[in-house]
C-alpha cells in the first residue's frame, strides 16, 4: 500500500467520523464542525487518490491541490454563512438545537404576532 | 393558406375571443358584455352554417399545425362534426338569450359568461377535431371551463356537486389519456374519418387494440353518463338553469356520447368495431343505461333529478344506435345527436322557467302550471312528447329508425328495449303533464315573480317556444332535403358503402 | 461576438451584484432593472447564435480543457439559459415591487439575486465535474441567504436545515468526484464518458454518490423535509425562484451525468428505485399539499411532487431504445421549463393573495371569488399545467413521458403519471373551490396594484400555452444531454 493510498483510507474514516457526528449531534456548531471534518476527509482522498492512481505522472498531477484548494474555499464560505446563521437564530430564539420537523411545524401553525409580520409574506 | 381553410379556426375563435373580452371587461358593463356574446354567438352560428353548405358540396375546411413530433392539432370540418358544430352554435344562441333573462341583477355575471363562452369554445373544438389528440385536448378545455359553471351559485351543495363532477370527469380525462397516447403508440395519430384504417393494422395489434377500445369508451362514458359512470350529473343539477341546459343538451354529456360516435364511427370503423367482437356488448350497455336511466327518472320528485336521468337514457340511444350494424341504425344513433339537443333543452328551459317564475322545483308543485304559464308549459308538453317518442316529433324519427335498423341488422331484441323504454318515459313525463293541465292550480305558488305582460320574462320565454318548435319541425320535414335525418343518413351511408 | 456572449452570460451577472452590494434596495432595484434587460438580452442572443452555428463548445478566456474551463453550449443548455433569464426576471421585476424598501436589510437581496443568476448560467454551461460542484455550491449558498434575508426564526431554522441537508448533498457529490478523478485523472463529463467506454471500468459507486448527493439536494423522496418550509417560508419572489429554478439545477446536473454515464454505470435496480422514489414524491408530496392550511406550504409541498415526476428520466432512458430515451429526455425537460414557468407563476400569485386577504391562510380565501382578483386567475391558469391538462406544457410533459413509458414496456410509470395528475388536481381545486365559496365574512379586500399582478400572469399564459409550441422547442433540443460533439 502507497503513502497516498493510505491518504485515502484516512479520508475516508476521517469522512466516517464527520458523517456520524453530523447525523448523531444535535448542537449546530457541532453540526457544522462534523461536516467540516467530512470536508477535509473528502479532499484528502481527493488527493490522495489522484496521486495514487490516474492522471499524469504520480506526484506530479497539480489539479488536485487546485481543486482542494478551491473546494476549501467553498467550505469556508459555506461555514462562514452557517455561523452567521447560527448566531441569529440563536439571537432570536435563544436555541442552539433545531426542532424536529413535527415540533417545529406545530409552531408554524401558532399564529405568534411576533414572528408572523413578515414571514407570512 | 387560404381563407376558407381558416374557417375552423374562426368558428373556434369567435367564442374564445368572447371569453377574453368578457372577462377584461367590468361587472358594470353588463350590456357590453351581454353585446358581445350575442354577437359572437350569431358570427359563430352565421360561419358554421357556411361550413356546412361547404361541407354538403364536398369542401373540406382543415387546418392543423403539428404540435410534438408525430403528433398534430388538427381542426377539419367534416359532415359529422357539422351536426354537433351546427347544434351547439344554435344552442349557445339561445341558452345565451335564456341566461341573460335568467340571471339578470345576479352577481358575478361576467364570471358566468365568460366561462360560459369558453364552455362553448371547447364544445366547437370537440366538433371539429380531426384527430384523437385534438379532441382530447378540447375535452379536458371542457371539463375545466364547466367546472366554475357549475359552482357559480357557491353555495354548498353546488360545491359539493363540483366536487363530484370534477372526481368523476378529471379521471374519466385521465383514463382517456391512457387510451389516446396508448393508440398513438399503437397506430400514430389517426385522423377521424377515414373508417377502417385500424382494419389494416397487424392482427397481432388487436388485443392490445380490443383494451385501447375499452379504455377510451370507459373515459369517454363518464361524460356521457354511460352506467355505471353517471353518478355526477343528478348532483350537477344545482346548476343554475341555462347551465342545466347548456350541460345536457350539447355539452359534456353530448361531448362523451360524441366522442363515442367519433371512436366507434370513425377511428375503429364499425364494421372493424364488430370484427373485434366489441359492438355487441357496447350496444347492451347502452340498452342496459337507456333501461336504468328510465326506472331511476321514474323514482324522482325534484323536476330537474327527473330529467337528468331521463338525459342518461336518452344518450344511450346515440350509443345503441352506433352498435346496429348497419347504415339505418347509425344513422338513427347520429341524427339523436341533434334530437336530444333539442327536445332535453326545451325541457331544461321549461324547468328553469317553473323554478324562476313560480318557485316550483318538485314535480308535485306543478299542479296546474299549464294555466298560469301556457306557452312555458306547451313547449314542455312537446318536449315530452318528443322524448316518449310521439308522431310526429323529432324523437318518433328517432325511435322509428332505430327500431328499423335494429331489424336491418337482425338485433330484434332492441325493439323490445325501444318499447318498454317508450313505455318508462311515457310512465315518468305523462303524470306531469297530466298534472300541469288537468290539476287545479294552488291558491298561492311557492314563490311567484311577475314580470310585464307575459306568463314570465320574453327571454325566458322565447327560448323554449323556439327549441319547441324546432322539435316539431325535426319531425315533420325529416324527409327534407337538409333535416337532420338525411343528413345523418348521408354520414352514415358514406361509412356503409365507400 | 461568442466571446463577449459568454461573458456576458457568466461575468456580467457578477458586475451587477458588486454594483448592488453598494446600493440600497431602492437604487439595486433600478440597476437590476436595467441588469435584467441586458441578461435577457444577452441569453437570446446565445440563442440565436446557437440556432445560427449549432451546439459548440467553448473555452473561456481561450484555455481550452483540461486546464482552462470548459463550456458546453447545446440546446438543452441554451433552454436552461432562456428559462432562467425569464424566470429570473419575472421575480425579479415583482421582487423590486413586492419586497417592503424601507428595511434595511433588503439591500442584500439584489447582489444574492445576481450571484444566483451568475451560478445558475455557470451550472447550465459547465461541461466539467468540478465546476458544476463550484456552481451548484454558490446557488446554495446564495439560495440559503435569500431565504434568510429579514426572515424571523421560523426562516432562520428552514433557511438552517435547508443549508445542512445542502452541504451533505455536496459532500457526497464531491466523493463521487473524486473517486472519478482518481480512477480517470480527468474531470470533463465528456472525456470520462469516452474513457469509461473504452475501459469499461465500473463507476456505480461514484455515479451513485454523486446520484445521492444531488437527489438530496432536488428533495427527493425520502429527503424532501427541508424543500416545504424553506420555499414557504422565504419571500413569495424568492419562492418563485427557489422553485423554478434552484431546485432544477441539481437535478440537471443529475440528468447530465445519467445520460453521459448512466449507460455504462448506471444499473437497472438504481434506475428502477430512483424511479420509484420519484413516483412515491409524487403521491406522498400531493398528499401533503392537499393537507396544508397555508397557502404558500400548499404550492411548496406541490413542489416536491412535481419534482417526483423528473426522476422518472432514470428508468426510461437506461436500456430503452434510442426513440423511446429521446422521448423521455424530451418530456422531462418540458417538465422542468412547464413546472418553472408555473411554479413562478404560482408563489407570485399566491404573494399577492396573501397581500390582498391579508392571511397567509387557504382558508382565508373563501370568497375572494367576488372581488374578481387578477392573481386568482393567474393562480387558476398556472393549476392547469400542474394537473398536466391541455394545452399547457405540463401536459406536453406528460404526453411524452406517457409514450416513453409505453413504449418502452414500463407501464406502472404510466399509472404514475395519471394518478399523479389527479392528485394534484385535488389540491389545486382546494383552491379554486375556496375562492368559489360565495357567503363569507370577507369584506376587505386590497386590489394590488396592476404591475405587480402582470408578472405572474406572463409566467402562467407562458405556461399554459407552452404545450402548443413543444416542436419548435424540441427542435432546439436536437440531440439533447450529451449528444453534442466532442470537443
Amino acid at each position: 500500500m502507497s503513502a497516498h493510498l493510505l491518504y485515502a483510507f484516512g479520508g475516508v474514516v476521517l469522512c466516517g467520523m464527520g458523517l456520524g457526528g453530523f447525523i448523531l449531534l444535535s448542537h449546530l456548531l457541532r453540526k457544522l464542525l462534523a461536516f467540516n471534518i467530512m470536508g477535509s476527509g473528502i479532499f484528502l482522498i481527493l488527493v490522495g487518490l489522484a496521486q495514487h492512481g490516474g492522471g499524469a505522472e504520480p506526484g506530479m498531477d497539480p489539479v488536485p491541490q487546485a481543486l482542494v484548494l478551491t473546494g476549501i474555499v467553498v467550505a469556508v464560505s459555506a461555514t462562514a454563512l452557517a455561523l452567521v446563521l447560527i448566531r441569529r437564530y440563536y439571537y432570536l430564539t435563544g436555541q442552539t438545537v433545531l426542532e424536529s420537523s413535527a415540533e417545529s411545524g406545530r409552531r408554524n401553525n401558532d399564529d405568534d404576532p411576533g414572528s408572523r409580520k413578515d414571514g407570512a409574506l | 393558406m387560404s381563407l376558407p381553410s381558416l374557417l375552423p379556426l374562426f368558428a373556434l375563435l369567435t367564442s374564445l375571443v368572447a371569453s377574453v373580452v368578457i372577462f377584461s371587461l367590468p361587472e358594470k358593463s353588463y350590456r357590453l358584455q351581454t353585446t358581445v356574446n350575442l354577437v359572437a354567438a350569431l358570427l359563430k352560428m352565421g360561419l358554421v352554417a357556411f361550413m356546412a353548405w361547404g361541407v354538403f358540396h364536398d369542401t373540406e375546411y382543415r387546418i392543423g399545425f403539428t404540435v410534438m413530433p408525430g403528433v398534430e392539432f388538427l381542426l377539419k370540418a367534416d359532415a359529422l362534426s357539422m351536426i354537433f358544430a351546427g347544434l351547439s352554435a344554435v344552442l349557445w344562441f339561445l341558452t345565451t338569450l335564456y341566461a341573460v333573462g335568467y340571471l339578470e341583477h345576479s352577481p358575478n355575471r361576467s364570471r358566468f359568461f365568460g366561462f360560459f363562452s369558453l364552455c362553448v369554445a371547447s364544445t366547437m373544438g370537440i366538433a371539429l377535431a380531426g384527430n384523437l389528440f385534438t379532441f382530447f385536448l378540447f375535452y379536458e378545455m371542457l371539463t375545466l371551463s364547466t367546472y366554475p359553471l357549475i359552482v357559480h351559485r357557491g353555495t354548498a351543495q353546488a360545491l359539493r356537486a363540483g366536487r363530484t363532477y370534477i372526481f368523476y370527469t378529471l379521471t374519466g380525462g385521465a383514463v382517456l389519456l391512457l387510451g389516446v397516447a396508448w393508440m398513438h403508440g399503437l397506430a400514430g395519430g389517426l385522423e377521424f374519418g377515414q373508417a377502417g384504417q385500424l382494419g389494416e393494422t397487424d392482427p397481432a395489434l388487436w388485443d392490445s387494440l380490443r383494451i385501447v377500445f375499452v379504455i377510451l369508451i370507459a373515459g369517454l362514458g363518464v361524460k356521457a353518463a354511460l352506467f355505471p359512470l353517471h353518478g355526477w350529473l343528478p348532483q350537477a343539477m344545482v346548476a343554475p338553469a341555462p347551465v342545466s341546459a347548456l350541460l345536457h343538451a350539447v355539452a359534456v354529456v353530448k361531448a362523451g356520447a360524441f366522442g363515442i360516435v367519433r371512436v366507434v364511427f370513425d377511428l375503429y370503423g364499425t364494421e372493424f368495431t364488430h370484427e373485434l367482437g366489441l359492438l355487441e356488448p357496447l350496444g347492451w350497455l347502452a340498452a342496459f343505461t337507456i333501461l336504468f336511466g328510465s326506472v331511476r327518472a321514474l323514482m324522482q320528485s325534484d323536476l330537474k333529478r327527473r330529467l337528468a336521468y331521463s338525459t342518461i337514457s336518452q344518450i344511450s340511444y346515440i350509443i345503441l344506435g352506433l352498435t346496429l350494424l348497419g347504415p339505418i341504425g347509425t344513422a338513427g344513433g347520429l341524427v339523436h345527436l341533434l334530437h336530444q339537443g333539442m327536445m332535453k333543452i326545451t325541457l331544461f328551459f321549461c324547468a328553469g322557467n317553473y323554478a324562476e317564475t313560480l318557485g316550483v322545483h318538485r314535480i308535485d308543485e306543478l299542479d296546474g302550471a299549464g294555466r298560469r304559464m301556457p306557452g312555458t308549459s306547451v313547449a314542455f308538453t312537446i318536449g315530452a312528447f318528443g322524448m316518449i317518442g310521439a308522431p310526429p316529433l323529432a324523437g318518433f324519427i328517432t325511435k322509428w329508425t332505430l327500431g328499423t335498423g335494429a331489424l336491418a341488422a337482425d338485433m330484434g331484441w332492441v325493439i323490445g328495449v325501444l318499447l318498454i323504454s317508450s313505455l318508462l318515459n311515457a310512465a315518468y313525463f305523462l303524470p306531469i303533464i297530466h298534472r300541469l293541465w288537468f290539476r287545479k292550480a294552488p291558491n298561492a305558488w311557492p314563490e311567484e315573480q311577475s314580470w310585464g305582460r307575459f306568463e314570465t320574462k320574453a327571454l325566458l320565454l322565447w327560448p323554449p317556444v323556439v327549441t319547441a318548435v324546432i322539435t316539431v319541425l325535426f319531425g315533420l320535414l325529416a324527409a327534407m332535403q337538409f333535416s337532420p335525418l338525411s343528413w345523418a343518413e348521408l354520414i352514415a351511408s358514406k361509412e356503409f358503402w365507400s | 461576438m461568442t466571446t463577449w456572449l459568454m461573458a456576458g452570460l457568466l461575468f456580467t451577472p457578477l458586475a451587477w451584484a458588486a454594483i448592488t452590494l453598494l446600493l440600497s434596495f431602492r437604487n439595486g432595484r433600478w440597476v437590476s432593472w436595467l441588469g435584467m434587460l441586458v441578461q435577457v438580452l444577452v441569453s437570446v442572443g446565445v440563442w440565436l447564435l446557437v440556432v445560427d452555428r449549432g451546439e459548440f463548445y467553448h473555452g473561456l478566456g481561450g484555455w481550452d480543457a483540461p486546464l482552462g474551463i470548459e463550456l458546453r453550449v447545446d440546446g438543452l443548455a441554451i433552454i436552461f439559459v432562456l428559462l432562467t433569464a425569464t424566470v429570473a426576471t419575472a421575480c425579479g421585476w415583482h421582487a423590486g415591487m413586492y419586497l417592503d424598501s424601507d428595511k434595511p436589510w433588503q439591500k442584500h437581496f439584489w447582489p444574492l439575486f445576481w450571484f444566483l443568476w451568475a451560478a445558475l448560467n455557470s451550472v447550465w454551461l459547465s461541461g466539467d465535474l468540478f465546476n458544476l460542484y463550484v456552481g451548484l455550491e454558490v446557488i446554495t449558498l446564495t439560495a440559503v441567504g435569500l431565504v434568510a434575508v429579514g426572515g424571523q426564526a421560523d426562516a432562520l431554522r428552514a433557511a438552517l436545515r435547508y443549508l445542512l441537508v445542502a452541504l451533505v448533498g455536496s459532500m457526497a457529490y464531491l466523493l463521487g468526484v473524486a473517486l472519478v478523478y482518481g480512477e480517470f485523472g480527468v474531470l470533463s463529463l465528456a472525456v470520462v464518458r469516452e474513457l469509461q467506454a473504452e475501459n469499461g471500468v465500473g463507476m456505480t459507486l461514484p455515479l451513485a454518490l454523486m446520484l445521492g448527493g444531488l437527489a438530496v439536494k432536488s428533495a427527493l423522496f425520502p429527503m424532501h423535509g427541508w424543500l416545504p418550509p424553506a420555499h414557504g417560508v422565504a419571500k413569495s419572489p424568492v419562492s418563485g425562484l427557489m422553485s423554478g429554478l434552484v431546485v432544477k439545477a441539481s437535478f440537471y446536473i443529475a440528468a447530465r451525468l445519467w445520460l453521459e454515464l448512466g449507460h455504462e454505470a448506471g444499473s437497472l435496480a438504481l434506475a428502477q428505485v430512483l424511479g420509484v422514489l420519484g413516483s412515491a414524491a409524487v403521491v406522498w408530496g400531493s398528499w401533503l399539499a392537499l393537507r396544508q392550511k397555508k397557502l404558500k406550504q400548499v404550492v411548496a409541498y406541490s413542489s416536491v411532487a412535481q419534482i417526483g415526476y423528473l426522476f422518472l428520466l432514470f428508468p426510461l432512458t437506461l436500456s430503452v431504445s434510442e426513440a423511446v430515451s429521446l422521448q423521455a429526455q424530451q418530456g422531462v425537460t418540458l417538465q422542468v421549463v412547464s413546472h418553472a414557468l408555473a411554479k413562478g407563476a404560482m408563489f407570485l400569485a399566491a404573494g399577492n393573495l396573501i397581500l390582498s386577504v391579508r392571511s397567509g391562510e387557504v382558508d382565508a380565501l373563501a370568497g375572494v371569488g367576488r372581488f374578481l382578483p387578477f392573481s386568482l386567475f393567474s393562480f387558476g391558469l398556472a393549476g392547469v399545467s400542474l394537473m398536466g391538462l391541455p394545452p399547457s406544457g405540463g401536459f406536453a410533459a406528460k404526453w411524452l413521458l406517457l409514450q416513453a413509458s409505453l413504449a418502452s414496456g414500463q407501464w406502472w410509470w404510466a399509472l404514475v403519471l395519471l394518478a399523479g395528475g389527479l392528485l394534484s388536481a385535488l389540491y389545486v381545486f382546494r383552491i379554486y373551490q375556496a375562492s368559489f365559496v360565495q357567503d363569507s365574512d370577507l369584506d376587505e379586500f386590497y386590489h394590488p396594484p396592476r404591475s405587480l399582478e402582470l408578472v405572474p400572469m406572463i409566467l402562467a399564459l407562458l405556461a399554459l400555452g407552452l404545450g402548443l409550441v413543444v416542436d419548435p422547442m424540441l427542435t432546439l433540443l436536437g440531440r439533447p444531454f450529451g449528444e453534442g460533439s466532442v470537443p
